[in-house]
């Protein structure tokens, strides 16, 4: 395989984006990674996307955007693995370019989730539909399970949990791209409202519109696009049993600490190695249950992590320096690729007021439903 | 729902049947195709004893539509003593009263009410045990 780097980034701010459609949110991404690339034509496009079929009613994504982008012609097709669409995309162009087939490929992600569906029911299709949502629970609904059973086996306080959102509030405030940018106190959290116990508001991902794009090319060529490209060391993905009552630990993510172990080796790279790294908080125990599982902290002491403050800008080894999910915001498709340009920033010295002193190598890790599937990436300053 | 999609389920909903693998024992719920632990094609049914104890649970404020006029309402993962896991909704108790480890019966019950021509879906819910 070719060895491969990111030479462009493009992305729209996150929030409730009411002026653009799903297509603007592709354009304006894709042409922003295009012009920090300064390139001017892609071999093949991916389009990560959990449901534009749901959100917005449209399907067949790949030949819609490539159209808009001025693009009818390149190959391109949409990617789907739920809220690791985005992720998942970057893994498909990643290989597309390491097997030699293509030489220029963007991977993007994008939703549009605020045009009128019914959001819940939407997110809801990516637990099982039989066995799960038939009986009533919820996104939110899952992820209590899960904190529930962290709480239990570990001794997770409400505290710990809170303490995720205070800490992703405090980094997405100085992320202009950021949804939502102001702080919040243990306090507030803790007094927010219930949604699914023991998960408040304050401990869920907003409901985001939004686009994310990289540019990828064989390292060899990078210089060409940019003098600070950043090479992808390693792409690893695993799945876990879709329903959560079918894992043997419902506080452990299996799938993410598969993905993580196949990413690291790939990489000749372990947890220690890692400078900087964007987890899936979609809730606040997933970022708790994402540092277990990719070893940043030991089992059950990630909540522990959290308080003494070792996962903040400054700290032991920051995480989700962008404001995370719950911050930045969550247009489930367009996170994946979201977190690689966060990283990317870190990695060429651009992240401003969230630099992390002296970032040479960053990981995303990015998962779909309660964890059914997860992918990771690690990346390197070359 | 269309019914055949509807009909399909309800061994599983109705009767409480789950599938145990000839080859290596695992039970599941509902049955499969193919043995999750061992790829054993074939697994046999087994009808679940009606009662197991409570795995990890919540309670769920903000609902699906279908769910609203319930909520909040605990839900539960529930483990039989063949070793299947069923996510179900905790019925006849307050939230509070639901605990890691609570024994509790499965109840047929209905589950919800779909969609504007009303049909009436059915199932399991758990129920502490008395
Ligand atoms: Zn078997």
């Amino acid at each position: 395989m070719r060895e491969v780097a990111i030479v462009g980034a493009g992305m729209t701010p996150f929030g409730e984006l009411w002026t653009s459609s799903l297509r603007d949110l592709f354009v304006d991404a894709a042409l922003g990674a295009l012009r920090d690339a300064g390139a001017d034509h892609l071999d093949a496009i991916y389009v990560g996307n959990m449901s534009g079929g749901q959100f917005v009613g449209q399907e067949h994504l790949g030949p819609l955007m490539a159209d808009h982008l001025g693009m009818a012609g390149v190959p391109s097709m949409r990617v789907e693995s739920a809220c690791a669409s985005g992720g998942a995309a970057l893994r498909a162009a990643f290989f597309e370019v390491a097997s030699g087939a293509s030489d220029l490929v963007l991977a993007s992600g994008v939703e549009k989730m605020n045009d009128g569906a019914d959001v819940t029911g939407v997110l809801a299709t990516a637990a099982d539909q039989e066995s799960e949502v038939y009986h009533g629970i919820t996104f939110p609904g899952l992820y209590a399970l899960i904190a529930r059973a962290h709480m239990a086996a570990h001794g997770t306080t409400l505290e710990d949990l809170a303490a995720v959102s205070v800490k992703n509030h405090r980094h997405g405030a100085l992320n202009p791209k950021a949804q939502f940018r102001g702080e919040v106190t243990l306090a507030q959290v803790m007094g927010s409202s219930l949604v699914a116990d023991p998960l408040r508001l304050l401990h869920c991902s907003p409901v985001s519109d939004g686009g994310a794009a990289v540019l990828l090319c064989p390292l060899e060529r990078a210089r060409e696009f940019t003098d600070r490209p950043i090479k992808i060391r390693a792409t690893g993905m695993a799945t876990s049993a879709m329903a959560l009552a079918d894992r043997k630990d419902p506080a452990y993510l299996d799938a993410v600490a598969a993905a993580a172990n196949r990413a690291y080796e790939m990489a000749r790279l372990g947890p220690t190695d890692i400078d900087v790294a964007e987890v899936h908080d979609c809730f606040a125990i997933a970022e708790l249950c994402a540092l277990e599982a990719l070893c940043f902290t030991e089992r059950g002491r990630a909540g522990e992590a959290t308080r003494a403050g070792e996962t903040t800008i400054g700290g032991r080894i920051p995480i989700n320096t962008s404001g995370g999910l719950k911050s930045k915001g969550h247009p489930v498709g367009a996170t994946g690729v979201a977190q690689a340009i966060e990283i990317v920033e870190q990695l060429r010295g651009e992240a401003g007021d969230r630099q992390v002193k002296d970032a040479a190598i960053g990981l995303t890790q990015n998962m779909g439903g309660s964890g059914a599937s997860s992918v990771v990436h690690i990346f390197e300053r070359v | 729902m269309p019914s055949p999609r509807y009909w399909r389920e309800i061994p599983a909903r109705y009767r409480l049947e789950g599938g145990r693998c000839p080859a290596c024992g695992k039970v599941t719920y509902p049955t499969r195709r193919v043995c999750p632990e061992c790829r054993h094609e074939g697994m046999e049914a087994i009808a679940l004893s009606r009662h197991g104890r409570v795995v990890t649970f919540t309670t769920i404020h903000v609902a699906p539509t279908e769910f609203q006029m319930e909520a909040p309402y605990p839900m539960a993962v529930v483990e039989t003593p063949e070793g299947a896991r069923l996510m179900v909704q905790v019925a006849d108790c307050a939230p509070d009263d639901v605990k890691l480890g609570l024994e509790v019966a499965l109840e047929f019950r209905r589950i919800q009410r779909e969609g504007r021509s009303g049909i009436l879906c059915y199932g399991h819910k758990a129920v502490p045990a008395r």
